[in-house]
């Protein structure tokens, strides 16, 4: 069993077809959505916990990819310039996740980006402009 | 009741003796001695904050081109910068947009560049005169090829804040930063029991000439800041429940450091600027040392919604800092996650940076030149039927 998490980016009048259904149906991957943004005529992104077999998880890409789908693979969440933080914590006023937060002692923002629903909020919250999209991470070979 | 003077306090810093804590320690030792030992033991005690301060700038000149101009209209990396002044003088506003980079980069940016050393472009138009002919002139500069750089900000260290909220369905980008819609956070900014004035709440050693820690340098309290409201209604320990005092400070541009003075941009909202404040207090007596032990547990705001446009936001409850630091307070019987805007971690640095330089000898207390008002009564400003305004316009040319 191989566990990801995958971001997929659709383009606009992609957002018909049920993605999910069938990756759950044809290729019996156990998935977990973590964020969804899916507007009908409008780019769409949805980040989910992706658990399965690694042939499964490989023909899953193809058959994405097949649909006109980005697919990637998430590692970097979002990318944190530790230099430009000030430490504030209004980021940790929007992350749905809890990936950002404050350590209550001495008060440092502590990010864990294996919590990171990549929903990206965070990048407009930050009045330093210290956090940054990881451009959807690396592709899925 | 005086416990010692502020000569006797200067004395020991002079010999290095003088027992200085941060208002976070001064808590504990309170609490562990007691007020009156603590009033002996304990000589200054620093505080500090490190926000978002809108109402910042510098003055700059920048020396005399050849053949010279008048400056009229002055572009610092295409942010305008006031050109109302003598030939070379200008002051660059923190919240001023670039023409160029929209909310991105803005007058805080310049004065970031400007101090981390950072070359700016310099352009500026006029008019020509007989004395100064140019009319147009387009160059770069950096801190140290002009002649002054100072900061002079209105209005900073406010004595409180409120704290903010959205009822509505929508998200609301605002200078408290982003709210999310029907109450999602909970949003303030403060350094808490460790903020300049919530420890001197009746202001008897802030004012105005007070030395403090600017920006990373020696700097000073040059006036009340403008909205100065030391009339709020306070809690029984002096404390006021919402915005009150403020501070005009004054300090060299060119020693300041970029780690405290940090340009911002609150998402479509505006630019800003981080601004780091300390400010010493000599413990005189007990009630000085009771005042600075004041925890965030004994400091109270309001939380006001946003989602109303007005000057008067409905007041949606009262909290403590202790519970807001917690991290969740209750809104309307629900749990509502809350974050600060001010950096705390900052604030810390600053009180400690300041600790050191009074330890080390040098930094000397300062009396106030002059208090700070104790009253005040700021106005709204009411609009008036537009005939009328327009005779006022009009009323020199009859």
């Amino acid at each position: 069993m191989k566990r990801i998490k995958a971001l997929l980016r659709f383009p606009p009048n992609r957002a018909g077809k049920p993605i999910t259904y069938h990756l759950v149906k044809d290729y019996d991957l156990r998935i977990n959505i973590l964020h969804a943004e899916v507007a009908a005529n409008r780019v769409g992104v949805l980040v989910m916990d992706v658990e399965g077999q690694e042939e499964a998880i490989d023909g899953a890409t193809r058959f994405v990819r097949d649909e006109g789908v980005e697919f990637h693979i998430v590692e970097s969440a979002v990318s944190w310039d530790r230099d430009r933080c000030i430490d504030c914590g209004a980021c940790t006023a929007v992350c749905p996740s809890g990936a950002l937060s404050l350590d209550q002692k001495d008060w440092s923002l502590v990010f864990t980006p294996a919590d990171c629903f990549v929903c990206e909020s965070c990048l407009k919250a930050c009045p330093m402009r210290a956090i940054a999209p990881a451009i959807g991470g690396t592709p899925a070979s | 009741m005086s416990v010692k003077s502020l000569e006797e306090i200067n004395e020991r810093i002079h010999k290095k003796k003088a027992v200085v804590v941060t208002a976070e320690e001064i808590i504990r030792i309170v609490d562990e001695k007691g007020p009156a030992e603590a009033a002996r033991e304990v000589d200054v005690v620093t505080t500090a904050t490190f926000g978002a301060m809108c109402s910042s700038g510098a003055f700059l000149n920048f020396g005399h081109a050849d053949p010279p101009i008048k400056m009229g209209k002055i572009w610092l990396n295409d942010v305008e910068a006031y050109g109302g002044l003598a030939a070379v003088d200008t002051y660059i506003g923190a919240t001023q947009p670039s023409e160029t980079r929209g909310l991105e980069y803005g007058g805080a940016h310049v004065i970031e560049d400007l101090i981390a050393g950072r070359p700016v472009k310099l352009r500026a138009t006029s008019y020509g005169t007989d004395c100064y002919p140019r009319t147009e002139i387009e160059t770069v500069i950096t801190k140290d090829e002009i002649n002054e750089a100072y900061l002079y900000n209105p209005r900073n260290a406010y004595q409180n804040y409120a704290a903010a909220t959205n009822t509505s369905d929508r998200t609301l980008y605002t200078y408290m930063g982003v709210l999310q819609p029907r109450c999602g956070n909970v949003t303030y900014s403060t350094s808490g029991e460790l903020s300049p004035l919530l420890k001197d709440p009746y202001y008897r050693t802030i004012g105005i000439g007070t030395r403090i820690f600017l920006g990373g340098t020696q700097g000073f309290v040059a006036w009340p800041g403008t909205q100065h409201n030391p009339s709020r209604p306070r809690a029984e320990n002096g404390v006021p429940l919402q915005n009150a005092a403020t501070l005009a400070v004054i300090g060299n541009l060119k020693e300041m450091s970029p780690r405290f003075i940090r340009a911002a941009t609150f998402e479509r909202y505006g630019v800003s600027m981080y601004v780091g404040i300390g400010i010493p207090i000599p413990i005189l007596d007990e009630e000085m040392v009771r005042s600075v032990a004041v925890k965030n547990s004994e400091i109270f705001t309001k939380v006001y919604d946003y989602s109303v446009p007005s000057r008067d936001r409905p007041c949606l409850g009262r909290v403590s800092y202790a519970e807001l630091r917690r991290g969740s307070i209750t809104l309307n019987g629900r749990e509502v996650p809350t974050a600060p805007l001010s950096s705390l971690k900052v604030a810390r640095e600053i009180a400690d940076v300041l600790k050191g330089w009074i330890a080390g000898g040098d930094f000397l207390l300062t009396q106030p030149v002059a208090q700070l008002p104790a009253t005040a009564n700021p106005k709204g400003l009411e609009v008036k039927a537009g005939s009328q305004a327009a005779n006022v316009a009009g009323g020199g040319a009859r």
